[in-house]
């Protein structure tokens, strides 16, 4: 038998409790996000710098599960420019994936919550706070200011319509006001032809399974950039793929990105397709953004001890080493985050400040940030 | 063994033993047939591995590349005779044929031929404690006296960075890198000299990742193991590999020595394969290779060099006849007419 009291255990009226607990947070803020008829001065606000497509500010979204809260997004700030794109990395369960879902507003309701925070999005001549954005404004947000590119496309895609069907029906819903269905086909074929597609006419009556694993991908982009989205979420396009297949796909982001002037947010765990295609980088870890800048400040000088072992553990094509580098321990448990760094544990670079309370942001230069006590006077202990 | 001989087939020479070489394989066939109609006939073959022809040495890796659907699992599931029958070809491990050994040969046989699986969450049975699983062949195979039984399992899974006390424990307790973890003590259990590893680490982050593989290797060091390192990910089978051999559409296109194919590949496609590495250094821009279209289908192959619907330098000669395995340079070969000589 197993120790009868492990770590993590709870007793059933522990959980009672816990569960009660949820439930009354989550209802309220259910009950305030059901409202009709917002006001649009509620989440009305104003950029902070008008060259950025998104901002995200202090975002905290948390899962109120019952065996407690889980802090899946703690306090995440950073900005997605126009016309650049940002790389997310982070390890699997680090939160990349639930900041962009913020974004889009699809977090599982009602036991995942922002509970804190702003996403500023830029619409143009305006900007709404995503966080407080009704559902029926979020419908038309969603689609024609930021889109999604999901990680797979076997999945992704419904088995039993055509191909045609599902691009048609995103234009229909978002874009469709006085369209003709002759029209709405053309706009199809014409993205199925954007996209790559050589044999776009015959594509648009062919069912997903007939498609191979990239085609099926170029189709998830075609309905991502349907209505032409100001910002496109990619959340792994490419892991589910062979690197040749990468390799297309990658170029044709890169392509369509600077043909209708968007912004990309790339979240991916492989730090080659990140070197690749971002201008800005996004370190996360456990919920925390640990590290961010330009994508040359990063591979050229990772400065949080995370990112660095995280470089290290990769093997390189061309590079020889006796033995990868690997981080010590594992992340820790996301319902009883530590008070301290939550890497300490972990870190073999600690110094002194360490055992205080969770480092604050540290900026190395103008975009390079970084949250660790190694940096705190100036230049960092090397 | 039903399967019809095609036309125009490459005879071969019979192996013959050499005692560097664990594990030989010769022009190994592998066609799975497609049944259709009212009496299932058959109607054609998926031509899974068409002919690949590799030595391995005693106590070193070979990485198996190529993109998915090219055979690579397949070519490593036929060689441990976990595939039904083979279609052609030799398969000799050890100097003896794999497909010639009776049930009950096979079956010892099989604690010296082990495979780890790529998916640590399927692979595992939920029902079992882990103690169980890694113990259960060793059991069944009689390995140790039943005394040294318990120790025995304490000290593989040690071995394995597991603790004594994870023993109890269902797989559903651990973590993706964990499991993994099981699955080699499972594999190594046995005291196996050689190991099938069908992408042990593609479903892992990068730091877990790291870790399995610097576990792999100090085994390799302390047992004297023999690896067959099926991979699709270039980067980790240049770490870890010595010879590396890559697949298209069933065919061994390229094998040979790791530096010899990372520094100078000499195959069109392993070449494209290659340019297509994203690196992580952004300051590097390189020309890439981009190959058109995907990979055709195996049940339908192209006629003559099947990658030459996608090559750049293909010529007449390339749409008509097969090209053979060549050896370009000492322990380097290539399936290519441009090294023709």
């Amino acid at each position: 038998m197993a120790k009868k009291h492990a770590e993590g255990y709870l007793s059933a009226k522990e959980s009672r409790q816990i569960s009660k607990q949820n439930r009354r947070i989550t209802d309220e803020l259910e009950k305030k996000r059901k409202r009709k008829n917002v006001p649009e001065s509620e989440y009305l606000t104003s950029m902070h710098d008008s060259k950025n497509a998104v901002e995200f500010d202090n975002l905290h979204t948390y899962f109120f599960t019952d065996t407690g809260v889980v802090k899946s997004v703690d306090g995440v700030t950073f900005d997605v420019p126009v016309g650049k794109t940002v790389g997310i990395v982070g390890e699997s369960g680090c939160g990349k994936s639930v900041t962009s879902l913020s974004l889009m507003q699809l977090i599982q309701r009602p036991q995942g919550q922002i509970v804190e925070g702003e996403i500023r999005l830029n619409m143009g001549d305006k900007a709404y706070d995503v966080t407080k954005t009704p559902q029926e404004k979020m419908q038309s947000i969603r689609g024609n200011y930021v889109s999604m590119i999901f990680q797979e496309p076997m999945t992704s895609l419904n088995p039993v319509f055509r191909i045609g069907k599902q691009v048609d029906e995103v234009i229909k819903l978002h874009n469709g006001e006085g369209k003709s269905k002759e029209e709405i086909k053309s706009r199809t074929i014409e993205l199925l032809e954007m996209v790559g597609i050589a044999n776009s006419t015959g594509v648009y009556k062919m069912y997903p399974h007939e498609l191979s694993g990239g085609m099926r991908q170029r189709v998830m982009i075609a309905i991502a950039l349907a209505c032409n989205p100001r910002i496109i979420i990619a959340d792994e396009p490419t892991t589910a793929l062979d690197v040749t297949i990468q390799a297309q796909i990658l170029d044709l982001l890169r392509q369509l990105k600077d043909k209708i002037n968007s912004s990309i947010m790339l979240i991916t765990h492989d730090l080659g397709v990140i070197a690749e295609m971002a201008d800005y980088i996004v370190v996360m870890y456990a919920g925390r953004v640990v590290e961010k800048g330009t994508a040359e400040e990063i591979f050229a000088h990772p400065s949080h001890p995370y990112t660095i072992g995280l470089m290290a553990s990769k093997p390189v094509v061309g590079k020889q080493v006796d033995k990868l580098y690997s981080i010590p321990g594992k992340v820790p448990n996301p319902i009883n985050m530590p008070n301290y760094c939550y890497f300490k544990d972990r870190c073999e670079m600690c110094v002194a400040g360490c055992e205080g309370a969770y480092p604050p942001e540290i900026s190395l230069s103008e975009t390079h940030k970084v949250s660790c006590y190694r940096y705190r006077d100036g230049k960092g202990e090397k | 063994m039903a399967a019809k001989k095609n036309t125009g087939e490459i005879t071969f020479e019979p192996l013959t033993y050499d005692p560097q070489y664990i594990l030989m394989v010769n022009h190994l066939k592998k066609y799975f047939p497609i049944r259709s109609g009212m009496v299932s006939r058959v109607t054609g073959h998926v031509k899974a591995v068409d002919g690949v022809t590799f030595n391995l040495k005693r106590g070193t890796t070979m990485g198996l590349v190529g993109e998915s659907g090219c055979g690579k699992t397949t070519t490593g599931r036929t060689i441990l005779r976990l595939a039904g029958e083979k279609t052609g070809g030799q398969v000799l491990f050890n100097g003896k044929e794999v497909y010639d050994f009776t049930n009950k040969e096979m079956r010892s046989m099989r604690t010296k031929m082990q495979i780890i699986f790529q998916d640590p969450f399927s692979s595992l049975s939920p029902r079992l404690p882990v103690g169980e699983i890694i113990g259960e062949a060793v059991r069944e195979h009689n390995l140790v006296p039943k005394a040294e039984f318990n120790d025995y399992i304490d000290q593989v899974m040690d071995n394995c960075g597991l603790q004594p006390y994870h023993k109890e424990r269902y797989p559903h307790e651990f973590s993706g890198g964990q499991r993994q973890r099981i699955c080699i003590a499972r594999a190594l259990a046995l005291n196996p000299e050689f190991i099938v590893c069908d992408e042990p680490v593609s479903a892992l982050d990068v730091s877990i990742q790291a870790q399995i593989i610097n576990l792999l290797k100090e085994l390799q060091e302390q047992y004297k193991l023999t690896y067959l390192f099926i991979s699709h990910d270039l980067s980790v089978v240049e770490h870890i590999s010595d010879t590396v051999g890559v697949m298209y559409l069933g065919n061994l296109v390229e094998y040979g020595e790791t530096g010899d194919i990372f520094r100078n590949p000499l195959h069109p496609y392993t070449r494209a394969l290659f340019s297509a590495i994203p690196v992580p250094d952004p300051t590097v821009k390189k020309q890439r290779i981009v190959l058109e279209g995907s990979i055709p289908s195996p049940a339908n192959p192209p006629s003559g060099c099947k990658f030459h619907t996608r090559c750049a330098h293909c010529m007449e000669k390339c749409k008509k006849e097969a090209p053979i395995q060549r050896e370009a340079e000492p322990g380097h070969y290539v399936v290519c007419h441009l090294y023709d000589k």
